[in-house]
């Protein structure tokens, strides 16, 4: 349990970190360690295939995708445009939103009982496999035809439109 | 335009059949070259310890030669200084004393013969020059140094070495 | 777990580390030499016997030369990124089978670090975890050519990440499991069943797309873009210099030793030999790992030796044809291998 809370600890305190960076590469980069202790909750909950595939998946790969963003985009304090303060309202408001849908949620929860494994395998490929392709099949059909979609969406919006004269 | 020779060769650009496309085959081609290769004997010579064989006719480091009775040849007619294009020869005439007749050949010797090996283009003119036949350029390649004046070679390093000494 | 046991895993690691370590070391050497002997040269012969000693020299002379951090480097960054480099690159070992289970006296040893249960993956993630070394590292520099370099490194492996993942699908379908130690063990001996036993002979298209896409992850020629030095100076190390460089340099050789673990270990049967049953009936428990485990490191040297071999016969590609060959030719094949593979799994089921 006190490793828990220490990783807790950790994954709180680099995500506020994510937040407070000056610099928006550093902000990418905490939210790397943000993701690797996310990685260790895994662990710790015996679901290794989860963990290693956030791992991959998500430090490996998404985040590589926005380090390299930032480090194109080269923001700094200079070229970053003044927010109004119509946008900053916004902002407080949508933020205020989903904060208190999140509190909504959260107590909304019964207490539920302290996660006790019962099957130490609970986490492993074999069952998850098994769990996915049977009892959840179509969810999982489901959103992997929101991902087909989504990818048939950004090539179509990449692809240059026909009728408009090419310029090289 | 028309070909001035015969030579021109037209090229045309086929498109690549399947095993062009697939690039295996070439792959393994250029492949099994590099291994050929790695199996060849290696065509270097390790300098220092090994040399390579001068062709009869290279030029390298000067030598002022001796005559059968070890006596120097060099009579500092000054011919192959005058000879020299690039104008690397210096030197000073000295007359023979008495009782040097055992070390210099004629009359008249090189008390003082330098040669400068920068300026030095190793044509081999003062060997063609001299009349008593007393340079030769058929020593090794000239060593290098760190200063000017070391390549400034006196007659220490130019005269061959005594025949009994 | 006992403490003899904890000594036991510890002088494991130890090994290991020191193993790749030193591995690394002659990588150089070895290349230097390889690519002498490729050119009809002698390469490096002067430090020692044949030039044994030239990977200390080397080493003395990287530790000698000056640290230099740029003025307008992010300092701290600068110095993480080489660091990284090389602990992913050293990480990587940990879940590889060197050997079968030996036998000594009563005690039984995992000659391997430890076998969870999704080895490939981990191996997957820590190479996947190598970009942000060179990422890091470019960025902080403060440098064009680094920052391109680093861009490039980026994209180019997680592009071959793809192809990678998916080849590794296949050969999962065959072998059932993600654990190395299983997917080694089934490729026992070499001939069983009417067929060969190694994973190579029943999965060789899925094989050549993993060997590609590991030289575009490890960037070795003909996929070394980021460090292209013709385009970008030096690439992401441009602005590197004494042990950091090396830093670098090593985590480049303890990849290409770690990812021809992997390959030997996935495809080529780890260390399965031929006639394995007959010599470890005649030496007994204990010597027999150890000859798997020289029959192991054969191949991981025959791979290593396959790296420099190609370094030397292949140029570099263009950078967009780097792209199609990644995204347009090895994707849709690995896809093509997953369906040829499920069928005829499948069929192979139904008839046999």
């Amino acid at each position: 349990m006190n490793t828990f809370y220490f990783i807790a600890f950790l994954s709180i305190f680099f995500s506020l970190l994510v937040i407070f960076a000056k610099n928006p590469v550093h902000s990418v980069l905490y939210l790397i360690i943000t993701f690797f202790t996310f990685t260790i909750h895994y662990v710790i909950l015996n679901a290794q295939f989860l963990a290693i595939v956030n791992f991959i998946v998500y430090m490996g790969a998404i985040l590589v995708l926005f380090l390299f963003v930032m480090m194109m985009l080269n923001l700094n304090k200079e070229s970053e445009p003044n927010k109004s303060n119509l946008i900053k309202i916004v902002g407080v408001i949508g933020g205020g939103c989903l904060m208190v849908t999140l509190v909504a949620a959260v107590k909304g929860l019964a207490k539920s009982q302290p996660v006790v494994l019962q099957n130490p395998d609970l986490g492993s490929v074999q069952n998850l496999g098994k769990v996915l392709f049977g009892e959840f099949l179509l969810p999982f059909e489901v959103s992997s035809i929101l991902l087909l979609s989504a990818m048939v969406g950004a090539v179509l919006l990449a692809t240059k439109d026909p009728k408009q004269p090419k310029t090289v | 335009m028309e070909p001035l020779s015969n030579k021109r060769k037209v090229i045309e650009a086929k498109p690549l059949n399947f095993w062009e496309k697939a690039y295996i085959p070439a792959i393994a081609q250029g492949l099994s070259i590099t291994l050929k290769h790695f199996f060849k004997k290696d065509v270097t010579i390790r300098y220092p310890e090994q040399e390579r064989e001068f062709s009869e006719n290279f030029r390298g480091l000067h030598s002022l030669k001796r005559d059968e009775q070890g006596r120097e040849r060099c009579t500092a007619c000054g011919l192959c200084a005058l000879s020299c294009p690039a104008e690397a020869i210096t030197m000073t005439a000295g007359e023979r004393q008495k009782g040097e007749e055992n070390l210099y050949r004629e009359e008249k010797y090189a008390a003082v013969y330098e040669i400068n090996m920068l300026r030095c283009i190793f044509c081999g003119l003062c060997e063609e020059a001299c009349p008593k036949e007393a340079i030769y350029l058929d020593g090794p390649i000239v060593p290098s140094d760190y200063l000017r004046k070391d390549f400034i070679y006196g007659k220490d390093k130019l005269v061959e070495p005594p025949l009994n000494p | 777990m006992e403490l003899s046991d904890l000594i036991i895993k510890l002088v494991l690691v130890v090994v290991i580390f020191a193993i790749s370590l030193v591995v690394a070391m002659y990588s150089t050497y070895a290349e230097r030499k390889i690519a002498a002997f490729f050119q009809d040269r002698v390469g490096p012969n002067r430090a020692g016997p044949f030039g044994m000693l030239q990977p200390m020299a080397d080493g003395v002379k990287m530790f000698m030369k000056e640290e230099i951090i740029p003025t307008k480097a992010s300092s701290f960054l600068f110095v993480v990124g080489p660091s990284l480099a090389i602990m992913t690159a050293c990480i990587g070992s940990a879940v590889i089978p060197w050997g079968p289970r030996m036998q000594v006296g009563d005690r039984i040893i995992d000659l391997q670090v430890t076998d969870i249960n999704v080895g490939i993956l981990y191996i997957f993630g820590v190479v996947s975890l190598g970009v942000y070394g060179v990422m890091i590292g470019g960025w902080a520099s403060n440098n064009k050519y680094s920052l391109l370099g680093a861009i490039r490194a980026a994209s180019q492996n997680i592009s071959y990440e793809i192809s990678m993942g998916l080849s590794i699908i296949a050969l999962i379908m065959i072998t059932q499991t993600l654990s190395l130690r299983e997917i080694a063990a089934e490729q026992h001996g070499f001939w069983a069943n009417g067929w060969f036993t190694w994973n190579f002979f029943k999965q060789p298209l899925g094989f050549l797309i993993f060997m590609v896409c590991a030289f575009a992850e490890t960037n070795r020629t003909p996929f070394d873009l980021p460090e292209c030095e013709t385009e970008l100076v030096g690439g992401y190390h441009t602005e590197y210099s004494s042990m950091k460089l090396g830093f670098y340099l090593f985590a480049e050789y303890i990849n290409m030793f770690v990812s021809s673990a992997v390959m030997a270990t996935l495809y080529f049967g780890g260390y399965n030999y031929p006639g394995m049953d007959w010599v470890a009936a005649h030496v007994g428990p204990t010597i027999a790992p150890i000859i798997g485990v020289l029959v192991m490191f054969a191949k991981i040297f025959a791979f290593i030796f396959f790296f420099m071999w190609i370094r030397w016969t292949i140029p570099r590609f263009r950078y967009d044809q780097l792209m199609h060959l990644g995204w347009k030719t090895l994707i849709p094949l690995a896809i093509a291998n997953i369906v040829i593979t499920g069928v005829v799994v499948k069929l192979i089921q139904h008839f046999a």
